[in-house]
């Protein structure tokens, strides 16, 4: 309860002891927003964090081996991600639902156990030093790009781009008699959505001295899915609400000598995704429970 | 060799039964119970801790944690999946609200220390345990130079029963043509009079103690019981498996168990151990993207 009182009386207070934790919230929304794209356009891809990784590690490398400078880093790092999610998405996209959440499991899974801890210029399983790391300083430029991401996202949701990809995730084959090319916007979505999650791991391997490689596995990209399912993937916002959420619950349910942190946080999962399985910010207003008298909208509309 | 190969058939009997719930599930509802590892790990938990704290036979404590299991599988059902299921809630919720429920497991064992509030469950914290080595007796044969241990022959037949039984019940009897109405169309099966809520109750239950059956074995096999071997070594190895083997598929996943502990051994024999479990997760990506129904799965529905 601490936690909200300070946030509440003692704003700035607050943004200094809880430097990191903003930090992490940021990293976590843009890998919660990569996840959004490609629920939006109707495709379960859990890859965000092989993405992240490679990411984070092209970023560190460059910067240890070469000197170059953080832009220069975070934008090659953010490309390969992008490059390696074209080739990834070649033959992945092929696939719908629960068996695309699988094979993004296998990607990340072989990318992770067999690439990084093999692969010695990773530092293997001992992972990897960053000694040009920024933690503290680093947040301005994490808060930057969150905004510019969440514009740029929202943007692309109410344009063309966007209305393509939700013809795509509400009926592939009423789309594609549209004349919608699906393998292109797909593949779009896909892409952009590697390229965030390139983006969000270059950043996050900036705010750490160290690259952990066991960072990158499955945990993770169930936790951003969480993220964007709780906040609700209609909109860009549910699932930064969503991060938002998940990321400061830990520590609002923080209570000395009381170690069930887990099992309150699991009950929260469930509760509120049993009330609104829709997502927090999705339709029905703030409703917890919809009115009888609420227009029924059209069916459910999230893949999976 | 010989003896990996052995290995290999011991830990791909556990890896199908494991599955085989898992793709029960899947069948009749389209969902991916990812609470499953959690059942499983508290099923040689609850078995470990009757036999040690509290004094009981191996037998009595396996017939109650199996039945703990099926109790829990009623959890899953009435908290996880039929709320949802009320309100038409997509596929994806019930990942998340299951993915909760391991949550709250896992936290639950992980917590189980002398004084805390879960000291009834377990009493070794995030510890990894044996079953006490004088339990049951365990003659060991060598044969040709290889090891056979009897707590590991045992699992074989073990598992092939249960899968004859199984595969008896689904296809003979008055349950299993109800099981298979539901997994074909829920909606035509309730229309001929089928309780199809009822059926899910069953399918779930059974599914869950089959899950349970599999983590007393690993804990009796690979002397490992801790909070994590569900979410560790089974979770994403089951989702290999039952992709291996075709979704949905029993057979499928029965074939997929003993593939995928295959492919483990002769990955360990060749690349040595580091790639093994990259080995793995390649070989479900090249399966899902070279023949996504799997071996066994020829009734895939295409749903475009």
């Amino acid at each position: 309860m601490d936690f909200i009182l300070q946030l509440l009386t003692d704003p700035v207070g607050f943004y200094s002891t809880h430097t990191l934790l903003i930090a992490e919230i940021g990293i976590n929304s843009m890998l919660a927003a990569s996840m959004f794209v490609v629920l939006y356009s109707g495709q379960l891809s859990l890859a965000a964090p092989g993405f992240m990784a490679i990411g984070a590690y092209t970023s560190v490398l460059m910067g240890n081996y070469w000197n170059t400078p953080l832009a220069l880093n975070l934008l090659v790092g953010t490309l390969l991600a992008g490059v390696v999610g074209l080739i990834v998405g070649l033959p992945v996209l092929r696939l719908r639902g629960v068996f695309l959440a699988i094979a993004t499991i296998g990607f990340i899974e072989a990318l992770s156990l067999g690439v990084i801890l093999n692969v010695p210029i990773t530092g293997e399983g001992l992972g990897l030093k960053n000694p040009s790391a920024d933690p503290l300083g680093g947040i301005n430029i994490v808060l930057g790009s969150l905004a510019v991401i969440v514009f740029l996202m929202w943007r692309l949701t109410k344009g063309r781009l966007g209305h393509a990809w939700e013809a795509i995730r509400q009926d592939e084959l009423a789309a594609l008699s549209q004349g919608i090319n699906i393998a292109r916007y797909k593949m779009i979505g896909f892409v952009i959505s590697a390229l965030v999650a390139g983006y969000a791991g270059g950043l996050e391997s900036h705010l750490n001295f160290f690259v952990d490689p066991t960072e990158y596995g499955v945990p993770r990209t169930v936790q951003v899915l969480t993220f964007a399912v709780l906040g609700g993937s209609g909109n860009v916002f549910g699932p930064v609400v969503g991060a938002l959420f998940l990321t400061t619950l830990p520590e609002i349910v923080r209570v000395p000598n009381f170690d069930y942190r887990d099992v309150i946080a699991g009950a929260i999962l469930i509760v509120v995704i049993v009330f609104r399985p829709q997502g927090i910010v999705g339709r029905g207003g703030l409703a917890i429970v919809r009115p009888r008298w609420w227009p029924r909208t059209s069916r459910a509309s999230s893949p999976g | 060799m010989g003896q990996q190969v052995l290995n290999a058939i011991f830990i791909g009997s556990i890896y199908a039964l494991f599955a085989v719930g898992y793709t029960l599930v899947f069948g009749v509802l389209d969902i991916l119970n990812l609470a499953h590892s959690a059942v499983f790990m508290l099923g040689a938990a609850i078995t470990y801790s009757l036999v040690v704290n509290y004094h009981q036979s191996f037998a009595v404590a396996c017939v109650l944690g199996i039945g703990a299991c099926a109790v829990m599988g009623l959890v899953i059902e009435y908290v996880c999946l039929r709320p949802l299921r009320r309100r038409r809630a997509p596929p994806i919720a019930a990942l998340i609200s299951t993915i909760g429920l391991a949550l709250i497991i896992v936290a639950a064992v992980e917590q189980g220390r002398p004084g805390s509030a879960f000291a009834w469950l377990w009493v070794d914290g995030a510890n990894s345990v044996r079953f006490p080595p004088d339990m049951i007796p365990n003659p060991t044969w060598h044969v040709d130079g290889l090891t056979l241990e009897a707590t590991k022959v045992v699992i074989v037949p073990i598992t092939l029963v249960l899968m004859l039984v199984l595969g008896y019940v689904i296809r003979f009897t008055q349950f299993g043509r109800g099981l298979r109405a539901v997994a074909e169309n829920p909606r035509a099966a309730s229309l001929m009079g089928l309780d199809v809520d009822r059926m899910i109750v069953l399918t779930v239950v059974l599914s869950s103690a089959l899950g349970g059956v599999a983590g007393i074995l690993f804990g009796l096999a690979l002397s490992d019981i801790s909070p994590y071997i569900g979410r560790d070594s089974l979770e994403i190895r089951g989702l290999a498996v039952i992709v291996l083997g075709g979704m949905g598929s029993i057979p499928g996943a029965v074939a997929g168990g003993y593939l995928l502990g295959l492919i483990e051994v002769l990955a360990l024999v060749v690349f040595g151990s580091n790639v093994r479990a990259g080995v793995a997760f390649a070989a479900l990506f090249l399966m899902l993207v070279l023949r996504p129904q799997g071996l066994f799965g020829a009734q895939l529905r295409e749903r475009l």
